[in-house]
Parts: structure tokens; C-alpha cells; sequence
């Protein structure tokens, strides 16, 4: 206690300069990565540079490595330019934009998620309702954590489309899918969160089960279900990718890196990959967002 | 509860009685039966569920009644309703197609299981193991990395897969880079975390015994930091199954259980898929299964094993 006093003169002073230190510490790793990257690039291109060139000079191998059409691995900047040309310098409606195909595989994966967590929360209510579910459904839900349930998704896409259901329909299945085992698990948990003694104070003051869930384990399961959908939401996107791949599909980021890899368009491939993370990491901090601007509505925690 | 076993036990007659009635296909008796097996079963369990004395009857035998019940329902309803096999294939046929291929899908599981998912498994999580023990001594790269390793969490990390192809061939080498890469950072995270699990009034006793570095670390930091490192093995388990399978959709040589769902897919031995994903499943709950026994050997001593014994 008093050492904690005496080790934090003032907590703004402290806290500025842990913020301003992680910001450092997070562009020093991020320039490491980028310059081994660059090393890497030469690295794993040499035999191609070789093929190409006699004798260069370092200077020329070097610059060779990083501008090569079809690299092994191509160099950052490369990446940046594809898929700034893919982004800015397209139409929004082409084939050949970035923008398009993320929306096709964005939309397949919100759909999905929205399906998803709606059908796990609606599981986690019967099974709180009911002991014999719990005893019953739960484990099952629970040990389907373990398998890799994603395996399904060439099956769906391919019986869905004999049914004549092609395009998002079928990958938002498959999100669905993968959305709805963790999002009933954190919210089985969630609404199991209250303990004893505030649902004693709920039934002194003589609330009906409804009041009780309404007021209590309701708000008390927002807690448990933000961080399931920050993993559903993740995971949605994956089943969306893995979707495109088995029928050969035209559109979408899955489809990017498949066409990427059959005709070796490394470089596509890089900036497809790019995309899928920016998007992965835009869909997770939405929900972030909404978890905080949720959390701050109902007086939580901040 | 006299009732319940005898509703339970007049379910499973039932049941055998549906079986046999339905091959001179599904009459209307035959579906009144069906209800009644539903009703009598679902009355049973919850007479089951609602004892708490022996735990093993809620742990393992209400689960897995319930699992029997789905099981003969999926095979009544499919074989009742007539349903193409291309939609859903019947676990009979399923459990055929398991007993007569079970040499190729042997193979198969050797190639990716026991091939890819276990180096990649391995190399991944030691190496995110190793970096989170060298990155440990360093503060500032601990705040570099950690934000950048959650961050990870968000990508489709599966999507290196035809990279990897390119890099290294076509055979399970490709797809232990793959799943290299994927449990990585999960490792990574959770050790760095781990490590700082142990409190401080624990490191001053240690500091108070003199011991150095490497005492601290072995006798206090790493068993403290066990629970964590378990942790992200578990997740890594499913990871690499899922990392495993999905990279051989990309290309394979002509073994694999991504290689075999996708082409018998394409064949449409839907039967044959769903055996495939069986052995999956059973692969990824084994495999999560042992993880979970050796850490309870191991971490005996947390707080979430000693309340059980309680």
C-alpha cells in the first residue's frame, strides 16, 4: 500500500507517459516487422533475381527483389500499391476492386453473425429456463467447441447450391454456424452470472421472474456477451472466406485468394490478405464500439 | 423418478419398435410412435436432470441419452421423410461409410492429424512460447507486441494458406506453416500474460530467498503462469484442426481429410464427407480431451480443480 503511494507521484503524469510509451513500444515492433519483411523479401526472391540478372550489383539485385511481378514474396510497398490501385483507383462495382469483394464477403458474414448470435442467445434462454436442457444440450454445445466445425463449410455451400441457393445465402449459413456455439456458451454464463445474494435482494423485493430477468440478468449478461461476439464476429468472417473457396465463386476475398493462387498473383493475394485483416479488425472494434457505447447506457463500468 | 426410468425404458422400446416398423415404410402408427418416443424420453430426462445426487447421472448419462435420442431421431426422421442422401445422409450410412473406408480415412487422418496438425501444433506453440520467455525481459517490446498480437486475433489467418502452398509444396509441410502461424500468437499472448500472473508479494519472497532469474522463473513464474499456457494450447488445439483442414482446400497431394471432404464433395458421397467430419470431430475433442487431463495433473493445485473435489 504505502509502496504503491510512494512509487506513483501523480496518477495523470503516469498515465500519459504509459500511454505515450505503448504507442512507441507498438511503431518500434511494427517498423521491426516491416523492415524483416523487407529482408525477407530479398531473401526468398534471390532465385529469382538470379534467373533474371547476370551479374548485378548489390544495388540492382536488391531493387530487382522488391519489384518483381510475380515474387515469392512481394516487398510492403508492392502490397501498398496493389492495394491502393485495388481500393482508390477502381470503380466501386468491378470485379477488380478490393472495396467490392469485401463488401460481398463483409455482408455474407454480418448476416451470418446477426443470424448467429440471435439463435445462440435464443438458446441460452431455453437452457437457462430449463435444468433438463441444461443438463442435456449444454455439454453437447460445449464439446462442439472442440471440433472443427468449419470442415462443413464445402458441404453447405455445395447442398445449398444443389437446392438452387447460391451466392450470400449459403456463407451466411456457415457463419451462422460458427457464431452460434460461443455466443450461447458466453451467454448461458452471462445470465447464470448474479449471484446469490443479488437474486436474494431481487425476491425480497418480490420481483416476478420477468422483473428478475428484465433487471437483473439481463443487463448482467452484456458483460459475457460482448466478448463472444468480438470472437463470433472474427470467426464469422473466417466461415465467410472458407465459403468462397469449394464452387469457384467470382466475388469475395475467398474467391480474391483462390484466383490469386491459381494464376501465382502473389502480389494479389498479399493485398486480398491485407483486406481481410482490415476488415476482420474493422468488424471486431465495431463491436468494441457498440459494447462500450452499450455498456456506458446502462451505467456499467466504463 | 420410478416414472422417469419406466418412461425412459418404454422410450427405448418404442424406439426398437419404430426401427423395425419402418421397414415396411413409415405409417402413421410409425409416426404416433415417434411422438410418443419423443414425449416418454423427454419426461425421463427430466426426472434424471432434476436429481443431484449422483453426479455422474446429470454428467454423463443425461448427455448422453439426449445424444442417443438425437441420433435415432436424425436416422428415424431421415429414413421416415425419405430425405435424399445428397441433403443429409443417415448416421447408418454414415457409420457404413466409417466402417467400409476406414483404411483411406486412416490415411487421411495420418496425413493431416498426425502429419500437419501435430508439427504444426508443436512448432507453433513452442516457438510463441519461446518468444513470450525472451520478450518477458523486455518491458518495451512486451507493450509493443502485446497490442499487435490481440490485434491478430481479428484476422482470418487461414487465408495465408495458398501462400504457404507456394512456399513450401503441396505435401503437409505447407499446412504446418499454416498452422505455425495461426497458433503463434494465441501462445504468445497468453504466456506474456502468464508470466505476469504471479503477484507480488509472491516475486518478493522469492527475491527475499535470493533467488536469480532463472529460480523465480522456474519455481514461481512458469507454474504460476501454467493455467494461461493451458489455455491457449486448448484454443491452439482447435485451431490447428480447423488451420489443417482448411489449407488443404487450397491443394494437397491426393491424402487428407480437407482433400478427401472437398473431392467427395464434388463427387457427392455426401456420406462419405460426413464420415470424414466424424473423424474430425472425434480427432479435435480427443485431442482437446488429452490437453485438458495433463493439465489437470498439472495444475492440481488451482483453485478450479480444488473447489470440484470439494
Amino acid at each position: 500500500m504505502t509502496d504503491a503511494a510512494l512509487a506513483t507521484p501523480r496518477p495523470s503524469v503516469v498515465l500519459e507517459r504509459l500511454r505515450e510509451g505503448r504507442t512507441l513500444a507498438v511503431l518500434a515492433v511494427s517498423l521491426i516487422l516491416i523492415i524483416a519483411w523487407y529482408l525477407g523479401a530479398i531473401w526468398l526472391n534471390a532465385g529469382l533475381v538470379e534467373q533474371r540478372l547476370e551479374h548485378p550489383t548489390t544495388a540492382e539485385f536488391v531493387a530487382t527483389a522488391w519489384s518483381l511481378e510475380r515474387p515469392v514474396l512481394p516487398a510492403p510497398h508492392q502490397v501498398a500499391i496493389e492495394f491502393y490501385d485495388s481500393v482508390f483507383e477502381r470503380e466501386i462495382d468491378s470485379p477488380r476492386s478490393l472495396v467490392y469483394h469485401a463488401y460481398v464477403t463483409g455482408s455474407a458474414t454480418l448476416v451470418g453473425f446477426a443470424f448467429g448470435t440471435l439463435l445462440g442467445i435464443l438458446l441460452a434462454l431455453a437452457i437457462v429456463r430449463s435444468r433438463t436442457l441444461d443438463r442435456s444440450l449444454l455439454p453437447w454445445i460445449i464439446a462442439s467447441q472442440t471440433i472443427p466445425i468449419l470442415a462443413i463449410a464445402p458441404m453447405i455451400i455445395v447442398v445449398l447450391g444443389n437446392l438452387g441457393l447460391t451466392g450470400l445465402l449459403p456463407k451466411a449459413v456457415i457463419s451462422m454456424y460458427l457464431c452460434f456455439f460461443p455466443v450461447a456458451i458466453g451467454m448461458v454464463k452471462g445470465l447464470r452470472s448474479p449471484d446469490p445474494l443479488q437474486l436474494d435482494l431481487m425476491r425480497t423485493y418480490s420481483a416476478t421472474p420477468t422483473q428478475t430477468f428484465w433487471k437483473l440478468r439481463w443487463p448482467a449478461s452484456m458483460g459475457f456477451l460482448f466478448p463472444s461476439l468480438k470472437v463470433a464476429i472474427a470467426i464469422s468472417l473466417v466461415g465467410a472466406i472458407v465459403g468462397e473457396l469449394p464452387t469457384g465463386a467470382q466475388e469475395g476475398l475467398g474467391a480474391r485468394l483462390l484466383s490469386g493462387s491459381y494464376y501465382g498473383q502473389t502480389v494479389q493475394i498479399w493485398s486480398a490478405l491485407l483486406m481481410a485483416a482490415l476488415l476482420g479488425m474493422v468488424l471486431v472494434a465495431a463491436v468494441g464500439f457498440l459494447e462500450r457505447v452499450v455498456l456506458r447506457h446502462m451505467g456499467g463500468r466504463p | 423418478m420410478k416414472v422417469g426410468l419406466l418412461a425412459l425404458a418404454a422410450a427405448l422400446a418404442a424406439a426398437a419398435a419404430a426401427v423395425v416398423m419402418l421397414d415396411n415404410g413409415p405409417s402413421t402408427a410409425f409416426w404416433l410412435l415417434v411422438v410418443l418416443v419423443v414425449g416418454a424420453s423427454w419426461y425421463g430426462l427430466e426426472a434424471l436432470a432434476r436429481l443431484d445426487k449422483p453426479r455422474w447421472v446429470g454428467a454423463l448419462v443425461v448427455p448422453g441419452l439426449f445424444g442417443l435420442l438425437l441420433l435415432w431421431l436424425w436416422q428415424v426422421l431421415v429414413v421416415g421423410f425419405d430425405i435424399p442422401m445428397v441433403l443429409l445422409p443417415s448416421p447408418a450410412r454414415i457409420g457404413h461409410q466409417l466402417a467400409a473406408n476406414a483404411g483411406q480415412l486412416w490415411q487421411d487422418f495420418r496425413q493431416t492429424f498426425l502429419k500437419s496438425v501435430l508439427a504444426g501444433f508443436v512448432l507453433g506453440s513452442a516457438s510463441g512460447f519461446i518468444v513470450a520467455l525472451l520478450v518477458d525481459r523486455s518491458p518495451f517490446l512486451q507493450r509493443g507486441l502485446l497490442p499487435l498480437g490481440s490485434l491478430v486475433s481479428a484476422i482470418p489467418i487461414v487465408g495465408i494458406a495458398p501462400i504457404m502452398v507456394m512456399w513450401f509444396g503441396f505435401d503437409w509441410q505447407s499446412k504446418a506453416a499454416v498452422i505455425v502461424v495461426m497458433t503463434f500468437f494465441p501462445m504468445l499472448v497468453n504466456t506474456i500474460a502468464g508470466l505476469a500472473a504471479s503477484n507480488d508479494i509472491e516475486r518478493d519472497l522469492m527475491h527475499s530467498y535470493a533467488a536469480g532469474y532463472w529460480q523465480t522463473l522456474l519455481k514461481l513464474r512458469l507454474p504460476s503462469a501454467l493455467p494461461f499456457i493451458f489455455n491457449a494450447l486448448k484454443i491452439n488445439s482447435t485451431l490447428a484442426l480447423i488451420g489443417g483442414i482448411v489449407a488443404e482446400f487450397f491443394g494437397t497431394p491426393v491424402v487428407g481429410m480437407g482433400f478427401r471432404i472437398s473431392v467427395e464433395i464434388g463427387r457427392m458421397n455426401v456420406d462419405m464427407v460426413w464420415a470424414t467430419i466424424a473423424v474430425a470431430a472425434l480427432a479435435g475433442s480427443m485431442f482437446y480431451g488429452v490437453l485438458a487431463l495433463i493439465e489437470r495433473g498439472l495444475t492440481f493445485w488451482h483453485p478450479s480443480y480444488r473447489q470440484e473435489q470439494s
